[in-house]
């Protein structure tokens, strides 16, 4: 185990529960930190109230812990100011936010740029939203490995696209998307842009003024933090734009029984009470996060993500879904191997305490493109080591002499 | 917990592939899909006086959807729409920890599916997938 690792292992309780599991589903959920847990705890054992609404010394106390996550989020993305952050409950409900808010203002025939590497929750809310409003959905098509196609960006940026909303990475092959082309494409256009970070975050703060966005979304547990809690970012100038999604307490300015005027944002977009703990635990996560050295962590993972491949690649007939190189890509592995069934070869790995995941991966459209039913994806981050590698790679001759 | 859920019997139920293929003129076709997994099944029936003549079934999916469906080719002629309906909650009952109904011993093999919840719908599908194809011939007629 790298120093690396094994200092990072310490700040996950679970992992210390489970000393034998090699958790490689990280892509689907990422361990709760120790930071995200005691921020959690400190907060319902001493501040738990509502927030927004009261006026006592306990509701104040909240109010200022759940505002203090808002600037803590808005930090680890580099944000104008807190006000651009939207919490929301994770990435589904923060493009849901976008495919309603921002969708009301288009009309039939407004074009909505997507790529086929999306995951559903970057698909679903498009079509839907094209059944409620006739907008045109265009499908920017991928490299042979997984890559969204650049060259083809001119072809699918129309005069009438309205937004662009692409994945900044993939929950499959794990390739980082080129960003410069697309949003500079989208702009020349008058196009808006939402990322779907739920990939990225986990792998280093991320700058959205750098990365030129108007939207980005993301998932607390993703993030080593709580789930049931996740953000949209927005620039401040494409926030005041929307109108609100859901209505209800806390997204108003004044209601009369007739008519409601509605809150600046980012409260216009939180309706209800939001999630005042897990909010906290994000807060607490990414201000842990973003003291890392990324530039180490991130080095190991692409170096047990090589391991990976290198070991995998010798199974015959395997493929990958997705790059073979670690060039712009995060440590996620998918592949595929011909007769067996993904959730066979997950349950062969559970019995050795390898964890990942088996299946579609909410990406139904890029399997199709692979022409695969599913795959299996190990996803790895900071606190794996070689031997969850190499136990996974024993599984998996193992699934070769069992199910073959 | 699951040592013996890729139990050689059961490998062997998959590898048969009773009743895979497809008939040249069904009474009906059902095709159902896993959202879990995307596992997916086409039944095809011909039937007579209301019950399973002849099946047919293509199988995309793991070992314990195919050996599950392997199984419904061997058993599954004579069976009426209602009876196939009742077959399903016997499976689920099965997978649930009750025996297996009569004339269907095989699906004790699925025993250690029990403790996996989510592999649950695997085993179920072929089953649900014939009665859906019973129905569908209703309509056909």
């Amino acid at each position: 185990m790298t120093f690396q690792a094994a200092a990072w292992r310490k700040h996950f309780p679970l992992l210390a529960n489970h000393p034998r599991l090699h958790y490689l589903d990280n892509a689907a959920t990422g361990q709760l930190c120790e930071a995200a847990f005691d921020a959690v705890t400190h907060h319902e054992l001493t501040h738990r109230a509502n927030v927004l609404r009261g006026t006592y010394r306990l509701a104040e106390l909240a109010d200022s812990a759940y505002e203090n996550a808002r600037q803590q989020v808005a930090k680890y993305l580099n944000a104008a100011s807190d006000a651009e952050v939207v919490f929301t409950a994770g990435t589904t409900a923060s493009i849901n936010l976008v495919a309603h808010a921002f969708g009301e203002g288009l009309k039939a025939g407004d074009e909505v740029l997507l790529s086929l590497a999306e995951h559903h929750s970057n698909f679903v809310p498009w079509q839907m939203l094209r059944e409620r409003r006739g907008v045109t959905l265009r499908i920017l098509p991928l490299t042979t490995e997984g890559r969204l196609d650049l060259a083809r960006l001119g072809d699918f940026i129309t005069p009438r696209c309205r937004l662009v909303a692409v994945t900044h990475a993939s929950n499959v092959t794990g390739a980082i998307t080129d960003l410069v082309p697309v949003v500079a494409a989208a702009r020349a256009v008058g196009a808006r842009v939402l990322l779907d970070g739920a990939q990225a975050v986990q792998h280093g703060p991320v700058d959205v003024a750098a990365l030129g966005a108007d939207f980005y979304a993301f998932s607390g547990h993703k993030a080593f933090g709580p789930s049931g809690v996740g953000v949209l970012w927005g620039k401040a100038e494409a926030l005041a734009a929307l109108p609100p999604f859901l209505g209800g307490g806390g997204m108003i300015g004044r209601v009369g029984a007739e008519q409601t005027t509605y809150a600046l944002p980012p409260r216009r977009f939180e309706a209800g009470t939001p999630p005042i703990a897990q909010a906290i635990g994000l807060g607490a996560a990414l201000d842990w996060l973003r003291e890392q050295p990324w530039t180490a962590l991130n080095a190991h993972t692409a170096r047990l993500a090589q391991r990976l491949i290198d070991g995998l690649a010798v199974l015959p007939g395997l493929t990958f879904i997705g790059p073979r190189d670690m060039r712009e890509r995060l440590p996620i592995v998918a592949f595929d191997l011909p007769g067996i069934h993904p959730h066979d070869i997950c349950q062969v790995l559970d019995e050795r305490g390898v964890a990942v995941r088996g299946g579609h991966h909410c990406a139904q459209p890029l399997m199709d493109f692979f022409g695969v039913q599913g795959a299996v994806r190990a996803s790895i981050a900071p606190y794996n080591d070689e031997a969850d590698i190499d136990a996974l790679l024993e599984g998996m001759r193992d699934v070769i002499r069992r199910l073959t | 917990m699951n040592d013996d859920l890729y139990q050689q019997a059961l490998l062997d139920l998959a590898k048969a592939g009773h009743g895979a293929g497809t008939l040249p003129s069904p009474d009906g076709t059902a095709l159902r899909d896993s959202p879990l997994c995307g596992d997916r099944v086409r039944m095809q029936v011909v039937l007579e006086d209301g019950r399973v003549k002849a099946l047919a079934h293509d199988v995309k999916g793991c070992l314990l959807c195919r050996a599950a469906a392997s199984l419904v080719g061997l058993h599954g002629t004579g069976l009426n729409a209602e009876e196939a309906a009742a077959l399903s909650e016997q499976v689920a009952a099965t997978l649930a920890g009750a025996a297996p109904p009569p004339g269907w011993s095989e699906l004790s093999l699925f025993e250690p599916v029990r403790p996996h919840r989510n592999r649950h719908g695997c085993v179920l599908l072929p089953f649900e997938t014939l009665h859906a194809a019973i129905i569908e011939s209703h309509k056909q007629v």
